[in-house]
């Protein structure tokens, strides 16, 4: 253990800092030991100065739960408090490297970098400290043994180094190192004290932000399936879709929509022929799973999914209205509901032809050239309730900028307006979509999404989820 | 010499105008074939081109859907000319996001396009950001700053509801956007650590730097008063009263028919909103300005003079106990009859 030693450190020998067992207690200043003595150039914290200096550590650990923002602040609090420079070793990742960021007195931004296994282990106490059991006490380092990766650029030998571990609460948190210049004083007994309830607060906020790290990764990916996809550029069409999910943090919620390509293999690139040789067209589905929030996205995804997996062997929209309405049948209660409108999309001779199937969903609205708006005809009943379905698909032509509009009745149920107690409304749905003409698929999207908004404006924080999809035939 | 000359910038608005998307990409790409700088056909182009579609809207030049049409093509713009530069991320992570119920997207997303330009790693996460979904991203990305867009003052006090929360969690905040005042003092108000009012001067800002932590401001002490509190709290039932009030006293309003009424009372919401904001900020001119510029839009549309002054004089009427709020009406009917 000879790492333990603190040579380069006149102020003490080898002697007076023996390699302590992990469950040796904390080191406490006798009662009657005389009051430090400040050495020159950095003079010990008072008792108000490191009182200050934990409260500040506080606020500002707690704030971030990102680890990357913990870590930099952290060597940024200590830095010149304690130390002419710190450096903080994350736990290893996956390959087993660990992630460090360093911050010296020289006020410029703090450095990263990253360490493998074995150049941890160069370290003396470096790579048990970062394993996070057993639990180590902080130990000195001999500067000789430090590599040159542990301090700034021409820092120069270090006279003191403190290798401390981040306890963790049960993972492991990483480790700080603190260095003192050659000719500075070196960590006494009270700076000690304080450094491990630094590194404790530390610890704690680094353990928890690794927690949470890996719960919103595993999160984002759990989501990202049920986010609404990026729309496809097709031939002859343009589509522009919003959603706006009552749960507001992750975006997820029972409204969705999504595109099928023909042919599997087909499903992605951008530029597609809506139609394939043997007539089948692309399809778009927009619906509404019952309820809200996530228990609403996952269903909404398994719809989303087998109607994937369906369109592989049906592409008759009356035949998937039965077919999703036995899969949600097959649920074991409670049940949910779900209502939906499928699109097919057959561009022909520079028109668009949208064959509309509803299963109890609001009938899509139709935007001619000349601003009139019309009701589709389409009809259904709605899935998962009954064990005997109705759907009856309808065709609908559209001239060049003409357009079709896919809505979800969290859009016309918005509560609010002017005086705050009204539905939005079909009616005001179709006078809004009136004042389209000439607009982009995009633009009109987003018009009325604004719109719908504005009507919700500040009544309330709980609204529904809110879906919209334009289908538009190409201008050009 | 400029190469974005005016003839240039009314070039591309006629195609913008037009719906011309395939036009004005090429007359944008043309420019930086002839070696103009990104950064200044997005800034000395689209910008000011996009500022006049404002202007020919509000004098009842252009329609609401070809000022809709025009934007759409100039996002696809700033799109083409970003994947003709096509910058490779040097620096730290920046956030750009619009304030929560912030439409205006443009200028924040010329903003991402120009910080991208300057090295920076951008996420624009887009129109109408909820609160929860940006800090929920800020523990996930660990930003170097956020800039946040707000060009309607109404969405002042959510805007400050989003700087304090990213502060808190020690990202620093830059704002941007017409809604913080002329000359920004309603972001140091509000404890932005910087603001910019112009996407060229906001990326110099961020060039800087902006130091983490910042400290946070005073709060804001005239919200002791609660007319603010009361006038959002309350503005479905405020607005109702007004219309009918009005309805009285205005005789034009007695031969509207249901939309126009179902306007009117939309436009007394918007009264609402703003007198509610300057209330937020403690800015008279918030309010006196937009009722000028209400005023200028109903007379482009030709509804007659009375119209705005009226409206005025009922709010301060159903505004009785509300001495701030009675001051800022005052003040926008002295502006109107002032010399203009």
């Amino acid at each position: 253990m000879s790492g333990t030693c603190a040579q380069g450190d006149p102020a003490r020998s080898t002697a007076d800092r023996s390699p302590s067992p992990p469950d040796r207690p904390a080191p406490v200043l006798p009662a009657d030991a005389p009051a430090p003595v400040p050495p020159p150039g950095r003079p010990v914290p008072d008792e108000q100065q490191r009182t200050r200096f934990l409260l500040e550590v506080g606020a500002r650990l707690s704030a971030s739960l990102n680890l990357h923002r913990c870590a930099r602040t952290a060597v940024e609090l200590v830095v010149p408090f304690l130390a002419d420079a710190a450096l903080i070793v994350l736990p290893p990742g996956a390959a087993g490297r660990s992630a460090w960021l360093r911050a010296a007195d020289d006020r410029s931004r703090p450095q990263e970098g990253v360490i493998t296994a074995a150049e941890a282990s160069t370290v003396p106490g470096l790579a048990e400290a970062l394993t996070g059991f057993p639990p180590a006490p902080s130990r000195w380092l001999d500067p000789a043994q430090a590599p040159g990766w542990l301090l700034p650029e021409g820092y120069g030998p270090a006279g003191h180094l403190l290798v401390t571990p981040l306890p963790g609460n049960g993972v492991a948190a990483g480790a700080l190192v603190l260095a003192r210049r050659i000719g500075t004083p070196s960590f006494e007994e009270e700076t000690e004290a304080l450094v491990r309830v630094f590194a404790a607060r530390v610890g704690a906020a680094i353990s928890a932000a690794l927690l949470y790290q890996e719960q919103s990764s595993v999160n984002q990916v759990l989501t990202t399936g049920l986010l609404p996809p990026p729309l496809p550029e097709l031939d002859g069409v343009e589509l522009a879709g919003s959603l706006r999910a009552s749960q507001k943090a992750t975006r997820i919620g029972g409204d969705f929509y999504d595109v099928y390509l023909p042919g599997p293999a087909r499903n992605g690139p951008a530029g597609d022929d809506p139609a394939d040789q043997d007539g089948a067209a692309a399809l778009v589905a927009l619906g509404d799973v019952c309820g809200k929030g996530a228990q609403a996205a996952v269903l909404a995804g398994q719809i989303r999914h087998s109607l994937r997996a369906l369109m592989l062997v049906e592409r008759r929209p009356e035949r998937l209205a039965e077919l999703l309405n036995r899969f949600l049948l097959g649920f074991p209660p409670p049940r949910s509901f779900a209502t939906m409108v499928l699109a097919e999309l057959r561009p022909a001779a520079g028109r668009l032809r949208v064959g509309l199937t509803a299963a109890g969903h609001p009938p899509p609205l139709i935007l001619r050239r000349d601003g009139t708006v019309e009701e589709s005809t389409a009809r259904g009943t709605l899935l998962g309730v009954f064990n005997e379905v109705t759907a009856a698909s309808v065709a609908v032509d559209l001239a060049p900028g003409e357009l079709c509009l896919l809505y979800s009745d969290g859009i016309t149920e918005a509560f609010g307006g002017p005086t705050g107690e009204e539905m939005y409304g079909e009616h005001r749905l179709r006078a809004d979509l009136s004042t389209c003409v000439g607009m982009p698929a995009r633009a009109v999207a987003e018009r009325l999404e604004q719109l719908s908004t504005e009507w919700l404006a500040d009544h309330g924080g709980i609204h529904d989820d809110r879906a919209l999809l334009v289908i538009q035939a190409r201008t050009r | 010499m400029n190469p974005i000359s005016e003839t240039v910038i009314d070039h591309y608005l006629k195609l913008a105008g037009l719906a011309d998307e395939y036009g004005a990409i090429d007359l944008a790409l043309d420019l930086l074939d002839r070696g103009v700088p990104a950064e200044d056909v997005l800034l000395d182009l689209v910008a000011p081109a996009q500022a006049r579609v404002g202007e020919l809207w509000a004098a009842d030049e252009w329609s609401v859907a070809r000022e809709h049409a025009a934007t759409a093509v100039s996002d696809r713009v700033v799109a083409a000319v970003a994947a003709h530069a096509r910058p490779r991320p040097t620096r730290e992570r920046i956030i750009v996001a619009c304030a929560d119920g912030e439409y205006h997207a443009l200028p924040a997303r010329l903003l991402t396009e120009v910080l991208r330009l300057r090295g920076w790693q951008v996420d624009f996460l887009g129109a109408s950001v909820p609160d929860a979904h940006l800090i929920t991203y800020l523990h996930q990305t660990d930003p170097e700053a956020v800039a946040i867009s707000c060009t309607l003052p109404t969405r002042l006090p959510r805007a400050h509801a989003t700087l304090t929360a990213c502060r808190s969690v020690g990202v620093p905040v830059l704002a941007g956007g017409r809604g913080f005042g002329p000359g920004g003092h309603r972001a140091r108000l509000l404890g932005a650590d910087a603001w910019a009012s112009s996407a060229r001067l906001a990326a110099d800002r961020l060039d800087r730097g902006l130091p983490p932590f910042p400290p946070q401001p005073a709060a804001l002490e005239h919200l002791a008063d609660g007319e603010y509190t009361y006038l959002a709290g309350r503005r479905g039932d405020l607005v109702a009263r007004v219309t009918r009030t009005l309805s009285a006293a205005y005789p034009p309003m007695a031969s509207y028919d249901a939309r126009q009424m179902e306007t009117t009372a939309e436009d007394l919401a918007h009264y609402a909103d703003f007198l509610a904001a300057a209330l937020y900020v403690d800015d008279g001119a918030l309010f006196t300005d937009f009722v000028t510029w209400t005023a200028g839009v109903l007379r482009a549309r030709g509804v007659p003079d009375g119209a705005v002054p009226a409206a005025l004089d009922v709010f301060a009427g159903e505004l009785r106990d509300f001495p701030r709020a009675r001051r800022f009406l005052a003040a926008a009917a002295a502006a109107l009859t002032g010399p203009s």
